[in-house]
């Protein structure tokens, strides 16, 4: 569903050009949920903003469905791939209703019946009509994270984008909302990818996961061999351990 | 809480209704929404003087015949010429004998013309070239940044001078030689907002839902950069204002005999020691009309300021 094949971002600061991806090669069949993971500026992020056609990237490093895509795409090209960002405070637009951020890409699709669509998804991601006229001033952030679920969903599309979904929420919202991302995930059949830099999260809802560090890809493994701490590389034994939390018998001398 | 705010008819308040925290319908939301920035305003003494010398000034001039009792501004009596303010000319008399009061009241309306023609002209303009400079970046905003820079270098008096020996003096000319002066600062203010807008997540998304770089602009990002346009352009009225009636002291605004405060401070400046009242008077009200917006100005500033919120 998903191929990136030799995936190299760079970025221009000034004279100075800083590589965030370096040759990241992984392919994610129909229905996976992959996960990326890796400590903050390994570059998981970019991967996944490359996937979306948010970042330019050289063509056929990304193919998507079987077809190259650069960062310039089509309607229906967008309309496959959605994308739910970290920060549910910065993702909603401040002067829009939970209404009109929601009918939007049904307008840009010139979908009809948007009015029963957005009552529908609302009720999908756990929101009541209550909630449908607020601005997002006035919703919890677990409630913003549902209504940013709720706009990348309404449009259907085959593959979800998760950067960090639960990072920017309260502990006990965390497990809310990764299990109602595992439920619709389920419910809706997407071809997922989650990036984040918590293991307990990608262990949980993810079904390989990749480990990048310093812009490459380390390690590809399954989800039963990162259970059982079965990793080929050091560097993501150290991650492993580090997951498990610090003590001071396990801390090198 | 509906319940405890609802009046005895058990129907819901007007006030419950727009404080409602979760409207029922879009229409409900927005109201609710300006609602709330309503009483914002209206609860910082600032600017609600500022508010309300603004909406005084307009009323006189919509229904300037109305405030004017009558008397015509135009209306020449050169037996009581340059006549003391008194209980039949309270303002007094000019130099031909014209009633002042009635000329500062009609007076309100050519300098609110030029406000609104200028407002028109300068925030289309300012918001489309600095929106697109900011979000598209590159050549095009080298391009226009650098032809709003030509455009900022222009004198405002002196492009309004040489557009009045050009095409001649008047109030469109004045108008235009405003506005051409006065979009510059809009286009960058639009542009620095539109870089930080452009980089957020949420225009990402609309990015991410296909959704076309006009529509972008014009939804997404101009609703954004509307607060601080809104402000500034309030805050630059009173600069408008003084511009106006600058051209009009140099007999290039609107043309006699129709009354104009800029035009009627010049006509009073060689009696200004001996009769105060004909040049004191028009300028007076540019000082009003000019501080009204001023405080406006700031008052909004307060309001749309999300930091402050």
């Amino acid at each position: 569903m998903i191929e990136v094949a030799a995936l190299s971002v760079t970025f221009h600061v000034g004279h100075v050009a800083v590589r965030a991806v370096r040759e990241v090669s992984f392919a994610v069949t129909e229905g996976e949920t992959f996960g990326i993971v890796g400590e903050s500026g390994s570059g998981k992020s970019t991967v996944l903003r490359a996937i979306a056609g948010l970042l330019p990237t050289p063509r056929d490093s990304v193919r998507i469905a079987g077809r190259a895509v650069g960062a310039r795409r089509t309607r229906s090209e967008r309309r496959l791939l959605q994308f739910v960002f970290q920060d549910p405070y910065a993702s909603l637009h401040p002067r829009q209703t939970v209404d009109q951020i929601l009918n939007e890409p049904l307008a840009i699709h010139k979908i009809a019946g948007a009015g029963a669509l957005v009552g529908r998804a609302l009720a999908d991601v756990g929101l009541g009509p209550e909630h449908r006229f607020r601005y997002p001033h006035q919703l919890s952030g677990g409630q913003r994270q549902r209504v940013a679920i709720a706009r990348a969903l309404i449009l259907d599309p085959r593959i979800l984008l998760l950067d960090e979904p639960t990072s920017a929420l309260d502990v006990s919202i965390q497990a809310e909302i990764l299990n109602l991302i595992a439920r619709l995930r389920r419910a809706h059949r997407l071809t997922s990818i989650l990036v984040s830099h918590d293991l307990a999260v990608v262990a949980h809802l993810c079904d390989r996961i990749a480990i990048m560090q310093e812009g490459s890809l380390v390690e590809l493994l399954d989800v039963e061999r990162l259970r059982r701490g079965e990793a080929r590389e050091a560097y993501t034994r150290e991650l492993l351990r580090a997951s498990r939390g610090y003590s001071r018998a396990q801390a090198p001398a | 809480m509906t319940i405890a705010s609802a009046d005895p008819g058990g129907k819901i308040s007007l006030r419950a209704w727009l404080a409602d925290e979760t409207p029922k319908s879009r229409t409900q939301a927005f109201l609710a929404n300006l609602w709330r920035g309503v009483v914002a305003l209206c609860s910082n003494p600032v600017a609600f003087g500022g508010l309300a010398v603004v909406l005084a000034i307009v009323l006189v001039a919509a229904l300037a015949p109305l405030f004017a009792f009558g008397i015509s501004p135009i209306e020449q009596d050169l037996a009581h010429r340059l006549a003391p303010p008194s209980p039949t000319h309270w303002f007094g008399t000019d130099e031909l004998g014209r009633d002042i009061y009635a000329r500062t009241v009609y007076g309100a309306r050519v300098t609110l013309t030029i406000v609104v023609l200028v407002s028109v002209i300068v925030v289309p303009i300012g918001l489309t070239v600095g929106t697109a400079a900011g979000y598209l970046g590159g050549i095009v905003d080298t391009v226009l940044m650098r032809i709003t820079d030509i455009f900022l270098a222009f004198p405002r008096l002196i492009l309004a001078l040489a557009f009045a020996s050009a095409l001649g003096a008047g109030l469109r000319n004045a108008v235009i030689a405003i506005a051409l002066t006065a979009w510059p600062p809009y286009a960058r203010l639009a542009r620095a907002e539109t870089i930080t807008i452009a980089r957020s997540d949420y225009i990402a998304a609309v990015v991410l839902q296909g959704a076309s770089t006009p529509r972008i602009l014009l939804r997404h990002v101009v609703p954004l950069c509307l607060s601080s346009v809104i402000v500034r352009l309030t805050l630059d009225m009173a600069g408008i204002i003084l511009t106006a009636a600058g051209l009009g002291f140099l007999g290039l605004g609107q043309q006699p005999p129709t009354p104009e405060w800029g035009a009627m401070v010049s006509s009073g400046r060689d009696l200004i020691l001996d009769q105060w009242w004909v040049a004191t008077i028009p300028g007076l009200a540019i000082f009003v009309a000019s501080l009204g917006f001023n405080l406006l100005g700031d008052g909004l500033r307060d309001v749309f300021d999300p930091k402050a919120a």
